[in-house]
């Protein structure tokens, strides 16, 4: 049961992103159970829950990895079964994993996904993303040899490149430190011109709750708590974070 | 056009890889000549019986050496969540097995070049004919068509090296026995018609796992 479900838009509203009714399942074991879900342009939608929540599995039917077993995704209005390639276009994607090849140079790496993209003026767009990025001087060295951190700043540069209007995060924090993840944050599009949607997934509620405009509470594949970090009840989300926390041990 | 372009940047992509590397290259035909080494020792120097069993062991050899480096193209993508980096692109899965089965074909190509001249020496046989050439390319084609699928296939399950050869060998047993039929034909000396039937099953071969590969390709990656 959904312990705070907040009306936040108006009908005509655009949603970057909806869900209904989505599942997802593996076998006879379902990771998805009817996701409803509406992000609007330009919001920040946390989404918190125990390990095995649901929350990667709801971020790779989003990125359109994987094809959800039924429901329905739209993307900017775009249905994802039908238009993929142009969703994909639109999304960028941070994990955990950097999606960069260790024996490519950064630049290569970089250079590889904007040919994917069809970036245009691939280098003075691969310069103009690492020097937001503080990367500039390891920009010829092999990804591989880089620390973890400098390899997640070189991951988010990889999802900027494309300029994408909705960006997915799926725990990019794992394995950082203090100071890698607050350059993490300071290198998102978050404020001002050329902000975009972002839907976060996290274990760290702390982090969610100064992140986030809006927070959920995933637990075995279902909502089970969604409201507005500003006029958040706590200790609803408390109890329903700790509840889902249990289950999911 | 587009298509092309994107191709040619995952195939590019793996080409640099490799050279930086040489993971698949150098050690696969280390694996090719060892194997070639082992049945020459093992068959002894008489000529008839090196015309005989050449073909067969030609394309042990090849066989397993493709399996070797098919099993490596996939499994270089899995580190750090790459394929799935491939898959949040905004290109066809088309794209992305024509690409890989490019790169595939392009290295077991290249060990073959060499292992070919290595095999006539060793063996003392004119393998370096037109008709083995064109032979050697065609199969290994279908290997890679059929390769690169179970590929990527196996490469998500846990026993992966197991597993691709077993999914593999029983598909490509049928272009396995074409290519050592015709390559036996070619050695003792039968013209292009008498090789003709044979190269018409590895063509056909070919021509079906590489339509039926590409259409599937989408739903073995995507789960």
């Amino acid at each position: 049961m959904v312990m705070n479900m907040e009306g936040t838009n108006s009908a005509s509203q655009a949603w970057a992103v909806e869900v209904q009714g989505l599942v997802k399942s593996f076998g006879s074991h379902l990771a998805l159970r009817g996701i409803d879900l509406e992000v609007r342009e330009g919001e920040c939608v946390v989404i918190c829950g125990a390990n095995g929540a649901g929350k990667t599995t709801l971020i790779k039917v989003l990125a359109a990895i994987m094809n959800p077993s039924s429901g329905r995704v739209l993307v900017n209005g775009l249905n994802l079964k039908d238009n993929a390639e142009e969703v994909r276009r639109r999304i960028g994607v941070v994990t955990h994993q950097t999606f960069l090849y260790g024996n490519l140079t950064a630049y290569e790496n970089l250079e590889f996904y904007c040919r994917m993209y069809d970036v245009p003026r691939r280098k003075e767009r691969i310069h103009e993303v690492v020097a937001m990025l503080g990367v500039t001087s390891r920009l010829y060295e092999r990804v591989g040899t880089l620390s973890r951190g400098m390899q997640q700043r070189l991951s988010i540069a990889r999802c900027l490149l494309h300029k994408p209007a909705i960006m997915l995060l799926d725990e990019p924090e794992t394995g950082l430190d203090q100071q890698a993840i607050s350059m993490l944050w300071k290198a998102l599009p978050t404020e001002g011109e050329g902000k975009c949607t972002i839907i976060l997934t996290t274990l760290n509620l702390e982090r969610g709750l100064e992140v986030g405009e809006r927070l959920l509470i995933l637990d075995k594949g279902k909502i089970v708590y969604q409201g507005s970090t500003e006029a958040l009840d706590v200790a609803d989300l408390k109890e329903a974070y700790q509840h889902s926390m249990r289950v999911g041990v | 056009m587009r298509f092309w372009r994107k191709v040619i940047a995952i195939t590019g992509k793996d080409a640099v890889s490799e050279m930086r590397t040489k993971e698949i290259v150098p050690s696969v035909l280390v694996f090719a000549l060892l194997v070639m080494v082992i049945f020459n020792f093992a068959f002894g120097a008489r000529q008839e019986m090196m015309a005989l069993i050449a073909p067969g062991v030609l394309w042990a050899t090849f066989a397993f050496a493709g399996v070797l480096s098919l099993n490596r193209s996939f499994v270089l993508e899995k580190e750090d969540g790459c394929l799935e980096g491939l898959m949040v692109c905004p290109v066809s899965r088309e794209v992305i097995y024509v690409g890989k089965m490019l790169g595939s074909l392009l290295f077991l190509l290249i060990i073959e070049a060499i292992a070919l001249p290595i095999f006539a020496f060793l063996f003392n046989l004119a393998v370096l004919s037109l008709q083995i050439v064109v032979i050697t390319v065609l199969t290994t084609i279908g290997f890679v068509a059929v390769g690169t699928l179970f590929s990527a296939l196996a490469v998500n399950t846990k026993a992966r090296e197991l597993v691709l050869p077993i999914l593999f060998f029983p598909v490509v047993a049928p272009i396995i026995i074409s290519a050592v039929r015709a390559s036996g034909l070619a050695l003792s000396g039968e013209p292009w018609s008498g090789l003709s039937p044979w190269l018409q099953i590895i063509g056909a071969f070919d021509a079906i796992f590489l339509v039926v590969s590409f259409l599937v390709f989408a739903f073995v990656i995507e789960q």
